[in-house]
């Protein structure tokens, strides 16, 4: 479990996120959303530690990321898979070499020995024959596969995923969301999801956390987000006329 | 000059960094070969081009301009050694190599930071600036040396060509003149340059690719930086290496 307690970030002056209190538990989908702009890559950058926050904790299984050595902070980031926005991958290097990077940085694993777990981790985000093609040979949603495979060569406790669908078209991206739920499950990962997309919201969002002009504003799952009279939550959940009406649809199923 | 001065606190901060404990032996002296060849081979031809027209036109230039009838004829070839070996090959095969190298180094390391490939190795608890930036340095201080060695040969060879073509000198009285008058401290002069401008030219590249912020204009933006810095840096290192060794 991440624990998120008192978080304080700005940037020059201008304060960015305020106060944010939270958990992402074990074996979930946890997602952030909210407007561009709101904090939500800022939260999640924050976490991970790529940001340093003015005040705050950022508890990983009880372990205070912020305050502890750069040493131990190593050996956590060692247990934290990350999927970027933009995949991330290493242009020089091609896809089985990108999967293989951690574990020869990290392990004592032999050549034989990374490779079969490239090819495993590979096989998991279903993507077979692909070994040595280089990234810039591949599509969109095959880079978010590669990228996911990266990420969970070394058997991460925590997964973070920057808006994993950006780009993609609404099939891929329901395969990419089925994919990072799959492994949530399977591996008993905590998983952080930041998002934007609306389907994802309904269909993997365990725990969903809204940010509000860098207030953590909302925090429920993807049953209450439907019911919840939240305005804010509202507007931005069901901007359009057709996710409105998706709205009282499910509404009116309950009842 | 507080942002020049705060420019200069973060890249020596940055060198700090740079020089600490490979995380993994193996694959850092993987990386320092990978970076002798994209930084030091591939920089051969243009060094060789450059280095046999250049010391032809020395040469040339040498000879033309040597009128009077009491200057020994092999003065042309000790003029031209000692201007290759003083200046020309350390320090201007530098200022060139600065564009190629520096272009390249400034442009790899802030694509890797605009596409997050930098943040993804933070991520995963590697030391990026010590994984990306230690093998180009060691590269280039290791390699450049031997590159400028080579343009020495040349630049020579370019002069005595030059000469011999155009029968302004024999290869006989050339070759008096290049070993009239020789010291092996020049050579080492030319090195310890070397190795100075070497290190100058691959971690200023480094510092602005690796604070580059934004998208594909700045990563531009930040590659011109870092030959121009780097380029001004040389001259200024130049000036007070030349100081301390030949005065």
């Amino acid at each position: 479990m991440i624990e998120v307690k008192n978080l304080n970030k700005s940037f020059g002056g201008m304060q960015v996120l305020f106060d944010i209190n939270t958990n992402f538990e074990k074996g979930k989908v946890n997602l952030i959303i909210g407007q561009s702009g709101s904090g939500k890559s800022v939260l999640a950058k924050c976490i991970v530690g790529l940001h340093k926050p003015e005040t705050g904790e950022v508890l990983f299984d009880g372990r205070n990321f912020i305050t502890m050595s750069r040493s131990d902070r190593t050996e956590i980031r060692k247990e934290i898979g990350m999927l970027f926005q933009g995949s991330a991958l290493f242009d020089s290097m091609t896809v089985e070499e990108n999967v293989m990077f951690p574990l020869s940085m990290f392990t004592k694993m032999t050549k034989k020995e990374m490779l079969d777990r490239a090819n495993f981790c590979l096989e998991r985000v279903n993507l077979v024959g692909k070994n040595k093609l280089f990234p810039a040979e591949t599509s969109g949603g095959m880079q978010k596969r590669i990228a996911i495979a990266r990420a969970i060569s070394m058997n991460p406790k925590y997964l973070f995923c920057d808006e994993p669908n950006s780009g993609l078209d609404p099939q891929t991206a329901l395969v990419i969301d089925n994919l990072i739920r799959e492994i949530t499950y399977e591996y008993e990962m905590t998983t952080v999801v930041i998002t934007h997309d609306m389907n994802s919201v309904i269909e993997i969002g365990d725990n969903i956390l809204f940010i509000y002009q860098g207030k953590n504003w909302w925090q429920g799952d993807s049953k209450s987000i439907i019911t919840t009279d939240n305005i804010e939550i509202s507007e931005f959940v069901y901007a359009s006329e057709f996710m409105k009406e998706i709205r009282s649809n499910m509404i009116d199923k309950r009842k | 000059m507080m942002k020049i001065i705060g420019n200069i606190g973060k890249y020596f901060q940055m060198v700090w960094v740079v020089f600490s404990k490979p995380e993994k032996w193996k694959i850092f002296r993987k990386n320092l070969f990978d970076e002798i060849e994209l930084i030091g081979i591939n920089s051969i031809p243009i060094v060789a081009l450059m280095s046999t027209f250049m010391g032809g036109v020395i040469a040339l230039q040498t000879a033309s301009n040597m009128d009077n009838p009491l200057l020994p004829e092999y003065t042309v070839g000790y003029i031209t050694r000692s201007s290759t070996i003083l200046e020309f090959s350390p320090t201007i095969i530098s200022l060139i190599l600065a564009g190629k190298v520096g272009s390249n180094v400034a442009s790899e390391i802030g694509t890797m930071r605009i596409t997050e490939q930098i943040d993804a190795l933070e991520i995963m608890g590697v030391n990026s600036l010590s994984y990306l930036v230690l093998p180009k340095i060691l590269g280039a201080v290791l390699f450049f040396p031997v590159l400028i060695i080579f343009s020495i040969g040349l630049s020579l060879i370019g002069g005595w060509l030059s000469l011999t073509l155009s029968g302004l000198t024999s290869t006989e009285t050339y070759v008096f003149g290049i070993r009239f008058f020789f010291f092996n401290s020049d050579i080492v002069y030319a090195l310890v340059k070397t190795v100075v401008f070497a290190f100058i030219i691959v971690s200023v590249a480094s510092y602005y690719g690796y604070y580059t912020k934004g998208g594909a204009l700045d990563v531009g933006r930040s590659s011109t930086q870092a030959v121009v810095i780097s380029s001004v840096a040389i001259l200024i290192a130049n000036f007070f290496l030349t100081q301390m060794f030949l005065l």
